[in-house]
């Protein structure tokens, strides 16, 4: 695989990459954000039950607290 | 001369109607962004996070962590040259992984636990191997003719690069050598995130863009522009189809793949620090955004407000993260703390 070395390449080199780039990127078939927006958040709302930092952990559960504390005899 | 002028013209002009075009379509399909689907979600309040362990024992700035696949062990670089590896749950040092060169930028943990790798401005990636008896240095990939600012492994097999040369790539680490070669960025690459499927990766770069790529093809796929400065910090959101990237013009934003375009921006007047680092939660709805203002702060990802802020360290908070079991987020940062939160 060759190295192709962006301090090699020509000004012309460089603007041609970028008008090939975006004739490959215009043929994209785009979605309704709307309903990616709604995917997004149905994701999010499924997963926040068991999504700790969300919603909390009991302290006898939780595996980073420090250990320590005073032993009575 | 002139001809080459007028060839010049002729190509941005081109240029410049094809990024009319694709604005045009990408407003086309923009019937609604994030604050109007997360009406109806709850409120997320205020996000209180309590600092479980400060793990000392770098002796200069930490610039990188990354979490093992066990969401147990961890291993953080800083420029005191060393890598050091943790027990999160003990807050013990299990390796110290002695550098060659000190200046490093970036660390990674390969999902199988036997191997991390590290570079920065010695322009390399050196993987090592730290099951063995004491580390051991696996390769050396040296090929970047700029500095290394991310790393990402794939598997034991195969890592992932970005560099400030404007490129990511792709390696073979049984030869050692450069599998593929993804060119198209016009600034440093600053980040790079690996896709849950592992068919594609976005890169965020000095350029103010941020592209997806095809991992196997070598191609650019999409390129997102809205940022008005380096993109440094990039993550996927959990399901794949959407991503998150922080600036350094102290914003973060949200993307969707499929739209192809920005859907929210996470932004406060108040904040005017640039972005370093950021990580999400398990669902997805905290972004944890490292700030050069030496604090993390909280966003709703779905109502793009500010709902709460780790604070504690003495200097730029330089990186995040969330392990994969979600159990609590990591922040580290130039004071050579590294802090555990949940």
């Amino acid at each position: 695989m060759p190295v192709i070395n962006m301090d090699d390449l020509t000004d012309k080199d460089k603007a041609l990459m970028a008008v090939n780039q975006l004739k490959t990127e215009i043929k994209l078939e785009r979605w309704l954000t709307s309903k990616c927006c709604e995917e997004i958040k149905a994701y999010i709302q499924a997963g926040e039950e068991e999504d700790i930092l969300f919603k909390g952990i009991a302290e006898d559960k939780n595996p980073f607290k420090e250990k320590g504390g005073c032993v009575i005899f | 001369m002139a001809a080459d002028k007028a060839e010049m013209d002729v190509l941005k002009k081109e240029c410049d109607g094809l990024r009319t075009q694709i604005e045009a379509a990408r407003k086309g399909v923009n019937d609604g962004n994030m604050s109007s689907a997360a009406g109806s979600a709850t409120d997320v309040g205020r996000v209180q996070l309590k600092l479980r362990k400060s793990l000392k024992g770098h002796l200069a700035k930490i610039y990188s962590m990354h979490w093992a696949s066990d969401s147990r062990s961890m291993v953080s670089a800083s420029q005191d040259g060393k890598l050091l590896v943790w027990d999160t749950h003990t807050g013990n040092k299990l390796v110290a992984v002695p550098l060659k060169s000190a200046w490093v930028m970036s660390v990674a943990f390969a999902p199988s636990g036997n191997l991390v790798a590290s570079g920065g401005l010695d322009n390399m990636c050196t993987v090592y191997n730290i099951k063995a008896a004491s580390p051991k240095t696996l390769r050396e990939l040296d090929a970047h003719t700029g500095y290394l600012s991310c790393c990402r492994f794939l598997s034991d097999t195969e890592i992932m690069t970005a560099s400030g040369d404007t490129t990511c790539c792709l390696w073979d680490l049984e030869t050692g050598k450069q599998k593929i070669i993804f060119t198209n960025h016009i600034g440093d690459c600053m980040s790079l995130a690996l896709s849950p499927d592992e068919n594609t990766f976005i890169s965020g770069a000095c350029d103010s863009l941020a592209k997806l790529w095809d991992l196997r093809e070598g191609t650019c796929k999409q390129t997102f522009s809205g940022h008005t400065s380096d993109i440094n910090a990039i993550q996927f959101f959990p399901n794949g189809n959407a991503f998150v990237t922080g600036s350094d013009d102290c914003s973060c934003k949200m993307y969707d793949l499929r739209s192809d375009q920005e859907v929210i921006t996470y932004q406060d007047a108040s904040l005017n620090a640039g972005v370093t680092s950021l990580t999400l939660s398990n669902s997805g709805r905290l972004i944890f955004a490292g700030y050069d203002d030496f604090n993390c702060h909280i966003w709703d990802s779905l109502k793009g407000e500010k709902v709460g802020v780790l604070s504690g360290h003495d200097n730029r908070v330089s990186c995040t993260g969330v392990p994969a079991d979600g159990m609590g987020v990591c922040t580290g940062s130039w004071d050579s703390f590294l802090k555990l939160w949940n």
